[in-house]
């Protein structure tokens, strides 16, 4: 890894008793869309807050773009811009001009941020109520306002905390969409915190997995699969008519496939990825009538259930 | 991180926005409402009984002007009563949710996520209400003395124009006291409502209930009448309210010649005149030091525990 723009080395955070991040180390290059996919609680928020400056860390530390975190917050800040999860407006204010704010805090002059934020309004679909007051907003036209306010700055690095919460599906993708897009064209670093995995996978070039605040995995979404399963295992599912006892035999013997679980009708298999044709030739060579034949690798799915519903959490 | 001479810098942009905040809501607008509407009727019995008969006036006639702020008519309170007791009430309506509410909107973590100090958040939440209390306070009182300008037909005497600026610096303070004693409660409950309910108990405890009990504590222990009244001054002047009121009370009233009671060898040969302004000031100088310190230390204190404190909720 050449020269990681966000290196966070041995982080600790303690909240009283509790430990909230323990021991992370985490480096996230330049351009990329790191999804740091967590349950609530997962220590996501403190990693983000320490990142910005706005906590400071028990032990270890964080640099972005070579700035120290914690000592240079303000250049950090400089070249970050943050989304917080439950992103709010003040309601008296209208979407321009809260957008002008954040520009203005920024040192841009009035009448350029003015320009500016029309622009962006427009880009995230509000230019046509951006005069309006954004008590008026809903909960989706408040999170786009929020992306429009974290891109007026124009960073280096965005920071989105549970960014996509309390948006319909539709306006997920669109939001989604619109994040990947930015990102690709000005090569933007993303650092995306969420608990939703499915947005995570559809979005990220990199996924790291923080539970109880330790990371535990990394990678791409097949890094992932493969360090968790090894080889690229997959579900096979067959329905057969009728299942007699030497077809199960024949496909236990079958060197590509793991195991075989019989269930009525419904045969399960777990197996390599060249097992499926075989399995096809099998039941037609012991007589039987294939109705149904699913095949299904492992997924993000599969991953976060790993971890999350007890799996590999605790050793 | 250089600074381009037209960018306005991002304190300044803060403050600005914090004033157009309080002069666009309708909590400041009731407020000003209720201030203007009790302490005109005060100013306006005052200035027709100074047009059409000054002799209901009390003793001297001299220092006309201070008398619109301090005369009581007809029962009705006097202007400085009336910025005595609702004055708080300024402060405590532009503190008692500063960081609360930012807080629960989900603007606090958003507007420090900027590149400025942290505490741009807190000194432009207190600068930004400071510069609106002044605004407030200095119109209010310039409309008074010009009413007053048109009703006497005479120019304000230097010595007048003076105390009554002096007096209203001075009430500023003492607002700018309750605003940061509301900050303070604002920084530690997360529930705006409770914490104006805090600021508020205070602020009716010592404008109603605490003369009450130092009454009752002074009559419960002492005897002689002298002790009595020595323990009840001292123990008022713990409640900022006593100490404004006796420091524009003062300040308004050049003829008071002193704080406690005299002793007779004390009065023995004097003559009985105003006090010139510096002697006035000098009466109250232990009352300014107590209210500004106390405007300070709340301010410290909210300071402290704002830049202490974890962002998230």
């Amino acid at each position: 890894m050449s020269d990681p723009i966000i290196r966070i080395e041995n982080l600790v955070k303690d909240y009283r008793d509790t430990r909230a991040v323990d021991h992370l180390d985490l480096e996230i290059e330049k351009g990329e869309i790191y999804g740091l996919l967590g349950p609530n609680g997962a220590g996501k928020t403190t990693v983000i807050l320490t990142l910005l400056g706005l906590t400071e860390p028990t032990a270890g530390r964080v640099t972005v773009k070579g700035y120290n975190a914690t000592s240079e917050p303000i250049r950090v800040k400089t070249v970050t811009s943050y989304l917080p999860d439950e992103v709010g407006f003040s309601g008296s204010s209208t979407g321009l001009e809260s957008l002008v704010y954040t520009a203005m805090l920024n040192r841009v002059p009035r009448e350029e941020a003015i320009e500016s934020a029309k622009e962006l309004l427009d880009i995230v679909g509000l230019g046509a109520v951006g005069d309006q007051k954004t008590k008026t907003y809903s909960k989706g036209m408040i999170q786009r306002l929020g992306l429009a306010d974290v891109l007026i700055t124009e960073p280096e690095i965005i920071v989105l905390d549970e960014p996509t919460i309390g948006i319909d599906p539709k306006g997920i993708n669109e939001f989604l969409d619109m994040i990947r897009s930015w990102s690709k064209e000005q090569g933007i670093t993303v650092l995306l915190c969420s608990h939703l995995l499915h947005q995570v996978q559809k979005i990220c070039d990199r996924v790291g997995i923080l539970v109880e605040g330790q990371l535990l995995a990394e990678g791409d979404i097949h890094e992932l699969a493969d360090e968790l399963f090894g080889d690229r295992e997959a579900s096979i599912t067959a329905e057969v008519d009728p299942v007699t006892d030497s077809l199960i035999r024949e496909l236990k013997q079958t060197e590509s496939i793991r195991t075989v679980e019989r269930d009525g009708e419904t045969i399960r298999i777990r197996g390599k990825r060249e097992a499926a044709p075989l399995i096809s030739q099998t039941i037609v060579r012991n007589g039987g009538d294939l109705y149904r034949l699913s095949y299904k690798e492992y997924g993000l799915d599969e991953i976060y259930q790993y971890y999350f519903e007890g799996g590999g959490v605790k050793q | 991180m250089t600074v381009d001479s037209d960018t306005v810098r991002p304190f300044w942009v803060m403050v600005q926005k914090e004033i157009s905040d309080h002069v666009r809501s309708w909590r400041f607008v009731i407020l000003v409402a209720l201030i203007v509407l009790t302490t005109s009727g005060s100013i306006y019995t005052i200035l027709s009984v100074i047009q059409d008969n000054p002799a209901q006036l009390s003793a001297d006639t001299t220092f006309l002007y201070l008398k619109i702020f301090t005369e009581s008519i007809n029962n009705l309170p006097p202007f400085i009563t009336l910025i005595g007791f609702l004055g708080p009430l300024v402060g405590i309506a532009l503190g008692f949710d500063a960081v609360n509410a930012e807080r629960d909107k989900g603007t606090l973590s958003r507007v420090i996520s900027q590149p400025i100090p942290r505490d741009y958040f807190i000194n432009s939440k207190f600068v930004g209400a400071l510069i609106v209390i002044f605004a407030l306070i200095f119109a209010l009182g310039f409309l008074v003395l010009g009413l007053g300008i048109l009703y006497v037909g005479l120019p304000p005497a230097a010595e007048e124009l003076l105390r009554i600026i002096a007096f209203l610096v001075f009430t500023c303070v003492y607002v700018a006291f309750w605003l940061n004693l509301g900050i303070t409660f604002s920084i530690v409950f997360r529930q705006s409502s409770t914490s104006a309910l805090c600021t508020l108990a205070i602020w009716l405890f010592f404008s109603v209930f605490y003369s009450m009990l130092v009454n009752f504590l002074v009559g419960a222990t002492t005897y002689s009448n002298y002790a009595a009244r020595t323990l009840t001054v001292m123990l008022s002047r713990i409640s900022p309210e006593f100490l404004f009121n006796e420091l524009t009370t003062i300040l308004l009233t050049p003829s008071i010649r002193s704080l406690g009671g005299l002793s007779f060898e004390q009065v023995s040969g004097t003559i009985p005149s105003t006090l010139p302004l510096g002697q006035s000031m000098l009466l109250v100088w232990p009352n300014i030091t107590a209210l500004v310190a106390g405007t300070l230390i709340c301010f410290g204190i909210s300071y402290m525990l704002f830049m202490n404190q974890e962002i998230r909720a």
